[in-house]
């Protein structure tokens, strides 16, 4: 865990495992439960449910195990996925709604569309992604809380 | 309206969590894309995909849907129905091909349209 | 109903086909995976669907789809348009969800172009 500013806020922190189709999305739910045990407001909670998910099958598809950790500061709630895999080649690229590199069995499942990380920075006031190809990948949300939101809804 | 109507009139069979039909229904949303149901759908929402993968009940749940709806004959894995059951969402499933099942449902849960 | 039916109906913009306008369709497949398309849906149709790829593109043509009906508002990209546009077949794109297009085309007439699927020995459930 990266020694942060924002350390002690952290809430939970869980490990996701690469080709685990069959629990995508028990992170998101259990950050999701967290959330609302804190109060925190419906709409927040729906964003970082998407963000969550998105991270979390992001994991699964491409990598090899990762960690996504949540923070409640005063003013924002932070979320962080951090995984070691083969890690993107363009950020730019993977940006792109649409673009995947999902193989089939993937997509018959229903990912793999392309929209994961598009949809992850539109949830989000704040986008982070950075990754090193061969080694892995490191994506930090930031929301604002309490009338902060400048999320541009879709 | 309720599940519960809504499965009797389209005559769809209910897989599990039998006792939360008295659920109302706030709208119903199509589609297989695991990520754009949840960018899109809205909680009370009624799924309807063809999807039977135990992950589309961690997106009904995470999405608080209000049940699934299975078409095309597809059959609910076990594993999906267990998670179902623990999540306490229904899962109701029928023969009728995606755009029978929404057009007779979307006429259900707006008959102004009609 | 013919497409430009459609096209008011769901106040969609035509990006394949303004000359295709009277094509008359009175079936529709609902999806968005291909592969149901492949295994169900019939010519003539008209497809709905929410991925704007390649792929929707060549199913459309291997099955003489009618038209496909983009749903949801998808982005589309040059790719998708010009081989729409090289195969002959028509796009509307609508931003309404595939809830509320097969909600529509239904109550206007239009029906499935397969009612109803039996997998395997598995019969229709009735109560």
């Amino acid at each position: 865990m990266p020694d942060t500013e924002y350390g002690r806020f952290l809430q939970g922190s869980f490990e996701v495992h690469g080709r685990d189709f069959v629990d995508a999305g028990l992170v998101s739910s259990q950050i999701k439960k967290g959330l609302k045990a804190k109060g925190i407001d419906e709409d927040i909670i729906r964003r970082i449910a998407i963000i969550a998910f998105e991270a979390e099958v992001n994991i699964i598809s491409y990598a090899t195990v990762g960690t996504i950790s949540y923070y409640i500061l005063p003013d924002a709630i932070i979320f962080e996925a951090i995984d070691e895999g083969k890690g993107i080649e363009d950020i730019e690229l993977a940006l792109q709604e649409g673009y995947s590199t999902a193989d089939d069995s993937i997509r018959e499942m229903g990912f793999g569309a392309g929209m994961g990380l598009a949809n992850i920075r539109k949830s989000s006031d704040v986008f982070e992604i950075t990754s090193e190809p061969g080694r892995g990948t490191r994506v930090k949300c930031t929301i604002m809380l309490n009338g902060q939101n400048i999320c541009k809804e879709n | 309206m309720t599940l519960e109507t809504i499965a009797e009139r389209l005559s769809l069979k209910c897989k599990c969590c039998w006792e939360h039909l008295k659920k109302e229904v706030s709208g119903g949303y199509a589609g297989d894309l695991l990520s754009d149901v949840m960018a899109n759908s809205a909680a009370g929402n009624i799924w309807v995909t063809r999807q039977v993968h135990q992950n589309i009940v961690a997106v009904a749940a995470l999405k608080e849907h209000a049940a699934v709806i299975i078409v095309q004959g597809a059959t609910p894995e076990k594993e999906t129905l267990e998670k179902a059951t623990r999540e306490g969402i229904p899962i109701l499933v029928s023969d009728m091909a995606e755009f029978e099942l929404v057009g007779r449902l979307h006429r259900l849960l707006y008959p102004e349209q009609a | 109903m013919t497409l430009a039916e459609v096209k008011d109906l769901l106040e969609a913009e035509v990006v394949v086909g303004e000359d295709r306008m009277e094509v008359e369709v009175h079936t529709a497949f609902g999806a968005d995976l291909m592969s149901d398309v492949l295994a169900f849906a019939r010519s003539g149709c008209l497809l709905v669907t929410g991925l704007p790829n390649l792929q929707a593109v060549r199913t459309a043509y291997a099955l003489d789809i009618a038209a496909i009906v983009i749903c949801r508002g998808k982005a589309l990209n040059d790719r998708f348009v010009e081989t729409a546009r090289e195969l002959g077949i028509p796009v509307l794109w609508t931003r309404f969800i595939m809830f509320e297009v097969c909600g529509r085309l239904f109550e206007e007439g239009v029906t499935g172009c397969v009612r109803e699927i039996h997998i395997g020995e598995m019969t229709s459930a009735r109560h």
